[in-house]
């Protein structure tokens, strides 16, 4: 029979707690910053909530953007931007929404293929007219509400208030930075970036629930311990799970990113920033955070009724 | 624990055979699968148009132009019948969704009643104080509005049919919009082209009388621009307002040759072929106009009375544009102008390389899991691994029951699912290990493990089954597709991780009778 190898010793504890106020203060300015990019960088929004046109072409041999440039600068389209896509012979056409209707949009994808002219392969393109345009907009932000909306419910239900106050302000946390770096790294932001934050969202609570589960476990457990000791020790016990799963997961998002192609590119890059924001918060935002909210006033009340002889004061020592 | 109740084996060992059969299709071609009798599962998974390649459109039908159109001939019937009985109006116009006119005197009111009831029809006619008023109800214009997209569809249908695409979809979305979607279209821009032209046509007079540069045209009459703007041709016509023939009663359209030029012959119905009998009849001599979508598209002399019922259209048509004329004629023409809303189009080489990105990354994927689970928790991993297979399989046999559909995104949403099923495992597996260390026997400590871990598995996918079922309900397209897997992947590995893992490790415990646990 063989057995596995144990990453992590059974006996480790690490001391998660000390540097709470260093980390804590780290996460202010990550969200600030992230605000702060996506306030005055602003984000790099797609077709998708813009409106606009995305063409994807394979040229016949070596891209030659200069002249494909040149060519379509003479259309009178506005902004058209061109950019190498994965190998040397894609490129990405991206042209801004065109005045007027929807029939305007149309006639410039007409425009650029009579422009560009023959020998051209059209991978993919893309046009989306203003009404639908504000109407993704809507919808996008309507889902990513609706989810923080649900996902706060069900932690509600599930837990103390304290841990339901603390486990939505690290998913607002995980939440913000991952657009954030949307915006500082220029990605493009569209409906599949909105599909990467859900998931982010998705996962940043899943972690956080785990530990949290632990936590009040060993708050059942250990009536008496300091909170900054029980949490490490919750953090501790369930460290081989957050490096495994963690791991797993990161592992199989650098496999996407690295073979699922370009289009899938962003979408990877967002969720690899997730996994690792939302391992991070858990650890030192939402449990060290549990440190500032009284977490056991009922039970030490009436613990001092059961047990008249024990320490007053609850969580003395 | 050890007592794991026999109908939940067989239960479970039931959803994995099912399992396997649904997931089976998917291995041989599509062909093959077609081919299979019906009491085998015989459905493949739907590969959205971002894996196949094709053309999805957002259309929308101009409902407002069927509500003005309908109100523009009500004027004119209004006008012809007012004059025909010589009573003076002023202010004959358009106001909302209903016609006003104000009569000179007021006390022809009830002639004019008598006048108009026709004219009105299911509209509301009211006359005070000398203004008459003849509204559309608000359950007209649905009416009108509903039956406009219905017929679109239809329509739409017919001539997407015509142009030869395999299996395309045609549905309404929302009040005034259709969503087509076609796989494998190969010309994107002529689709588009057939599906956005009315295609309405009309055989009228041309009224050489009126100049088409002159200033005011009658109101019987309308200037119309010709087709093409060759030297030596009339741009613009004056043509009646008065149809002869329109193309409701064409029954057949085909593009031919005359004189070595693309044509477009015609056939009328019986009453298509009576009308435009009598009209060239009575017209001999005259221009008669062509028009098609607000257009010229020829203007012949009439030689001689046309009584066959069937005629050509020349024009300065190619094969293509005869071809495409003949097929809009076939179909019919839409009641209202669509407008593309949205278009997204894949060429069939990137989603090959799609295909080719996503099966990679998933295989990858599996690979290094599949290693990780092995290394860190030995014979327990290995039982984790096959419960992930099963993973993999009923997700696939979901997908081609549920006959959603597959798209790169969706793809992604199946790598992540990997990712996150080894979750579950860890979470009870590192359970038992404590429990272990913590002296239990290898029976109670697994028992615990599982118990205790549950809570945890369950609050964890919860909560990322609300974001999932969200992205559902406002996704669109491939986003869609990564909802769809993402969360099918959950209900399955939730089944796998806790009953398959735990049948596994149940029945090593049975036949093995360890001392300890090798985990």
């Amino acid at each position: 029979m063989f057995r596995g190898i144990q990453f992590i010793r059974p006996d480790t504890r690490i001391n998660f707690m000390r540097p709470r106020r260093t980390f804590i203060l780290l996460s202010l300015i990550m969200m600030l910053g992230s605000i702060g990019l996506v306030a005055f960088k602003g984000l790099n929004f797609g077709i998708d909530f813009e409106g606009g046109i995305l063409m994807e072409v394979r040229t016949p041999g070596t891209a030659d953007l200069t002249e494909m440039r040149d060519a379509l600068a003479d259309l009178g389209l506005g902004e058209v931007a061109l950019q190498e896509f994965g190998s040397p012979d894609d490129v990405l056409i991206r042209i801004q929404r065109q005045e007027g209707d929807e029939a305007a949009q149309v006639r410039a994808i007409a425009q650029v293929k009579e422009a560009l002219g023959e020998g051209y392969e059209y991978r993919r393109t893309e046009f989306v007219g203003p009404t639908v345009g504000a109407e993704l907009v809507r919808d996008a932000i309507t889902a990513i509400v609706l989810a923080i909306i649900g996902i706060m419910i069900y932690i509600w239900f599930r837990f103390e208030w304290q841990f339901a106050v603390n486990a939505i302000i690290a998913l607002f946390h995980d939440v913000i930075t991952t657009v954030g770096l949307f915006a500082l790294l220029g990605l493009e932001f569209n409906l599949t970036s909105v599909a990467a934050v859900l998931t982010v969202a998705g996962y940043s609570i899943n972690d956080t629930v785990v530990v949290y589960d632990r936590v009040r476990e060993e708050l059942r457990r250990y009536k008496t311990m300091p909170l900054p000791d029980l949490i490490n020790l919750a953090i501790n016990k369930t460290l081989s799970r957050t490096i495994m799963t963690g791991g797993s997961v990161l592992l199989v998002l650098i496999v996407l990113y690295v073979f699922g192609g370009d289009v899938l590119g962003g979408f990877s890059l967002a969720l690899i920033w997730g996994v690792l924001i939302g391992t991070y918060s858990t650890v030192f935002v939402a449990a060290p955070m549990l440190i500032y909210f009284n977490l056991r006033p009922s039970r030490s009340a009436k613990e001092s009724t059961a047990r008249p002889a024990a320490d007053p004061a609850g969580s003395g020592d | 624990m050890i007592h794991f109740a026999k109908w939940k084996i067989i239960l479970i060992v039931a959803v994995l055979i099912a399992g396997v059969a649904y997931a089976a299709p998917n291995l041989i071609s599509r062909d093959l699968a077609e081919r299979l009798p019906d009491w085998l599962p015989h459905q493949q998974v739907n590969l959205g148009l971002d894996l196949q390649g094709g053309s999805h459109l957002l259309l929308e039908v101009e409902v407002e132009s069927v509500i003005r159109e309908q109100l523009a001939m009500v004027v004119d019937s209004v006008r012809s019948e007012l004059r025909g009985a010589d009573i003076g109006y002023t202010g004959l116009g358009i106001e909302g969704n209903a016609v006003t006119v104000t009569l000179r005197d007021p006390t022809t009111a009830d002639q004019v009643r008598g006048l108009l009831e026709d004219v009105a029809g299911d509209m509301d006619l009211s006359i005070e104080n000398g203004v008459v008023r003849i509204a559309m109800t608000e359950q007209a214009v649905e009416d009108r509005a509903r039956r406009a997209v219905e017929q679109s569809i239809e329509i739409v249908r017919r001539r997407i049919d015509e142009t030869g695409t395999r299996e395309p979809t045609i549905q309404r979305q929302g009040n005034d919009r259709i969503l087509v979607q076609l796989p494998g279209v190969k010309d994107p821009e002529r689709v588009k082209e057939l599906i956005g032209k009315t295609a309405k046509m009309t055989f009228r007079l041309v009224d050489s009388s009126v100049s088409p540069e002159a200033a005011s045209i009658p109101p019987t009459l309308e200037r119309l621009p010709s087709v093409d703007d060759e030297p030596g041709l009339p741009r613009h016509y004056v043509v009646q307002k008065r149809v002869m023939v329109s193309g409701e009663n064409l029954v057949d359209a085909q593009p031919t040759f005359q004189d070595g030029q693309p044509v477009v012959s015609f056939r009328f119905d019986s009453i298509g072929a009576n009308r435009f009998g009598d009209a060239t009849r009575e017209n001999v001599g005259r221009l008669f106009a062509i028009v098609l979508d607000g257009e010229v598209i020829s203007a012949p002399v009439i030689r001689e009375p046309i009584l066959g019922g069937s005629g050509v259209i020349s024009g300065n048509f190619t094969v293509q544009s005869a071809q495409d004329l003949a097929l809009l004629l076939r179909a019919g023409a839409l009641p209202a102008p669509l407008t593309v809303l949205e278009e997204r189009t894949v060429g069939a080489g990137l989603g090959a390389d799609s295909i080719r990105a996503g099966t990679m990354a998933s295989m990858v994927g599996l690979v290094l899991i599949v290693a990780t689970l092995l290394v860190a928790y030995g014979l327990f991993g290995l039982f984790a691994n096959i419960a992930l297979i099963f993973n993999g399989i009923l997700l696939l046999a979901a997908l081609s029951l549920l006959q959603a559909t597959l798209t790169l995104p969706g793809i992604a949403g199946i790598v992540l699912t990997l990712g996150m099923a080894v979750d579950s495992n860890v979470l009870v597996f590192e359970r038992i290990r404590e429990e272990i260390r913590n002296g239990r026997s290898p029976v109670t400590a697994i028992d615990t493990g599982y118990r205790e871990a549950m809570s945890s598995i369950v609050d964890a996918n919860l909560t990322t089954l609300i974001s999932t079922v969200l992205l559902y309900q406002f996704g669109s397209g491939p986003v869609r597709g990564f909802a769809v897997t993402l969360g099918i992947g959950i209900i399955t590995t939730l089944f796998t991780a806790i009953m398959v893992t735990r049948l596994i490790a149940v029945l090593w415990l049975r036949k093995a009778r360890p001392k300890t646990v090798p985990i």
